[in-house]
């Protein structure tokens, strides 16, 4: 399948009967795909007039307890920013999915991961943070679709899947795991209507007393140290023995596989850790490698983003160096190899 | 599949069944029978793995493209330029590939065209992989196949069965698809024209009318 059908037809099989979106190039796939099959399977599809208003309905369903989901590309998603925060501070789970292109601005329509800062940092006004899935391959779109979902019920926070154009438009076949429909867990909060059964919940993200908004803000952010403990996933390669540690995430990362085994077959010991999930940032996975390695490069499709957590993992321990390209422009396997024998000082 | 050629060939399809690549593979194929041969890539939806993105190598080798004028640029604006109207000239020896977008959406770029292509010899290919997952069943196929000639304004005149699961396709994949493309050409009216097949696999299969690929259109990581 196609990346972007994948991420879909995943988000079905996980229970998903609502989309809201509005068109945006590289992931109108996504939407296209979803038209096709919601009338098919009593969905909804909604193409919205715009992404602030895609993102409202989202709030909205969310609200109904229900699986739903959005998607765009990177000025896309600034747009749905307001709406996410909404989201976060009502304590929502939902669906996020970036298919990101080149910015700042309108920028391009090549792939690019220029949103990390955005997507683990800023994906809107507020103190908080939603769960941030990176995959790497087609299948494990489909996998992360699954989890984003649970992971968003079980903490309800909004959940994104980062991905890039290449991801987004590329094709590998794919494997569904069959789940059951009921496997959801339930959901006394949602605002499904109380028919005098019990009191009214309520969906909400303003505080009229500072004090009960600082108290709330503090629960979600133990909530964080949670899913900071628990959740964190990390692919780690040839780390063991590794002299260099490239970190990279995304498609990226499978051209940094590639050049890692260029080098080790030139005799360079190097290796990759490659983070699954951007937030929570898998830090001890690094911290850990950090003792054995001599240094690191972060390689990505930006100038120099997901760097920053590496850096922080590191602690000042070992040199972090930084490779990437951007504006839609894909490094190769042979640049990034390049880069790794600049620091290693060439063939051993 | 290449002797047996008309002077313009039009490849359409659903989308990712492997159009660009099998429209790059005959362009290749007949340039190197020595035919002059330009490449159209009229594929105005998806700005991602397309024709154009083979115009260097296939300039290289003498072969013509003509693709839209913002093909490869961050502009997604599908403007086609006048430039291809310069193809529809019977005498001119010349033999023409159209490589057209996916779906009837991508079919429409084509309906502007389907007066000038009438007018002479053609064929207009469908290409299927039954491993895609809107086309998984004949009948669903042949709903594409209806809705692109409709939007086309133009017939399909031969399927091109083209079932493959990318780098991990075994022979057992390609055979196992072998009835599905009967299926779909009988319920469509028209005859199977090829089974494209990755040349590798292709070596050892006696089927009739497999007509061997190269692939082009790779990841960066595969190249």
């Amino acid at each position: 399948m196609k990346g972007n059908e994948a991420l879909a037809e995943a988000a079905i099989k996980s229970g998903c009967r609502h989309f809201f979106g509005y068109p945006i190039t590289p992931q109108t796939e996504v939407a296209a795909y979803m038209a096709k099959r919601m009338p098919k399977i009593g969905g909804t599809y909604l193409q919205a007039e715009s992404e602030v208003a895609a993102i409202n309905m989202v709030l909205g369903a969310a609200s109904a307890g229900v699986r739903v989901m959005t998607s765009s590309s990177s000025p896309g998603i600034s747009l749905k920013t307001e709406g996410i925060s909404y989201i976060a501070g009502s304590d929502l789970p939902c669906l996020i999915i970036n298919v990101q292109r080149g910015g700042p601005g309108l920028g391009g329509i090549q792939p690019s991961q220029a949103d990390y800062w955005q997507a683990t940092r800023a994906t809107g006004h507020g103190d908080f943070h939603i769960l941030v899935f990176a995959p790497a391959t087609i299948q494990e779109m489909v996998d992360l679709v699954y989890t984003a979902y649970d992971k968003a019920d079980e903490y309800r926070m909004p959940s994104m899947i980062l991905a890039d154009g290449m991801l987004g438009q590329m094709m590998e076949p794919v494997e569904f795991p069959e789940k059951e429909a009921d496997h959801q867990i339930e959901k006394p909060w949602a605002t499904t209507g109380h028919q005098n059964k019990r009191p009214h919940n309520i969906t909400n993200s303003l505080y009229l007393d500072p004090n009960e908004l600082e108290q709330k803000v503090v629960e979600r952010f133990k909530r964080y140290e949670i899913i900071k403990e628990k959740e964190p996933m990390a692919e780690e390669y040839l780390v063991e023995d590794a002299e260099i540690v490239l970190v990279s995430f995304g498609a990226t990362a499978r051209i940094v596989k590639s050049a890692v085994n260029s080098a080790r077959a030139m005799g360079i010991k190097a290796g990759m850790i490659r983070p699954i999930t951007l937030w929570p940032f898998p830090e001890k996975v690094i911290r850990k490698a950090a003792k054995t390695a001599d240094c690191f490069l972060s390689v990505e499709m930006n100038m120099g983003q997901m760097v920053d957590d590496v850096r922080l993992a590191v602690n000042g321990e070992k040199p972090v160096f930084f490779f990437g390209r951007t504006g839609g422009i894909i490094p190769s396997p042979a640049e990034v190899l390049g880069e790794i024998q600049k620091i290693m000082g060439g063939a051993k | 599949m290449i002797d047996s050629m008309k002077r313009i060939t039009i490849v359409t399809g659903h989308y990712g069944s492997g159009k660009t690549n099998f429209a790059v593979n005959l362009a290749v194929d007949l340039c190197r029978k020595g035919k002059s041969v330009v490449l159209v890539d009229l594929d105005i939806v998806n700005p991602y793995f397309r024709s154009a993105d083979f115009k260097e190598q296939l300039t290289e080798m003498g072969i013509e493209m003509i693709c839209p004028v913002y093909a490869n640029t961050n502009l997604d604006i599908p403007a086609l330029g006048a430039d291809i109207y310069s193809v529809f000239n019977k005498d001119d020896g010349r033999y023409i590939i159209f490589d057209v977008g996916g779906d009837d959406a991508g079919a429409a770029a084509l309906g502007r065209y389907s007066h000038l292509i009438q007018q002479e010899e053609f064929d207009m290919l469908y290409v299927v992989n039954c491993y895609r997952y809107l086309t998984r069943h004949p009948q669903e196929a042949l709903e594409i196949l209806r809705e692109i000639e409709t939007t086309a304004r133009i017939p399909v005149t031969g399927i091109v069965n083209n079932s493959n699961l990318g780098s991990q396709t075994t022979i057992q994949d390609i055979t196992n698809a072998m009835e599905y493309g009967a299926e779909v050409a009988a319920l469509a009216g028209v005859p199977i024209t090829a089974n494209a097949v990755r040349r590798d696999l292709a070596a050892s299969l006696t089927e009739k009318l497999v007509y061997p690929v190269d692939i082009y259109v790779l990841p960066p990581w595969e190249k």
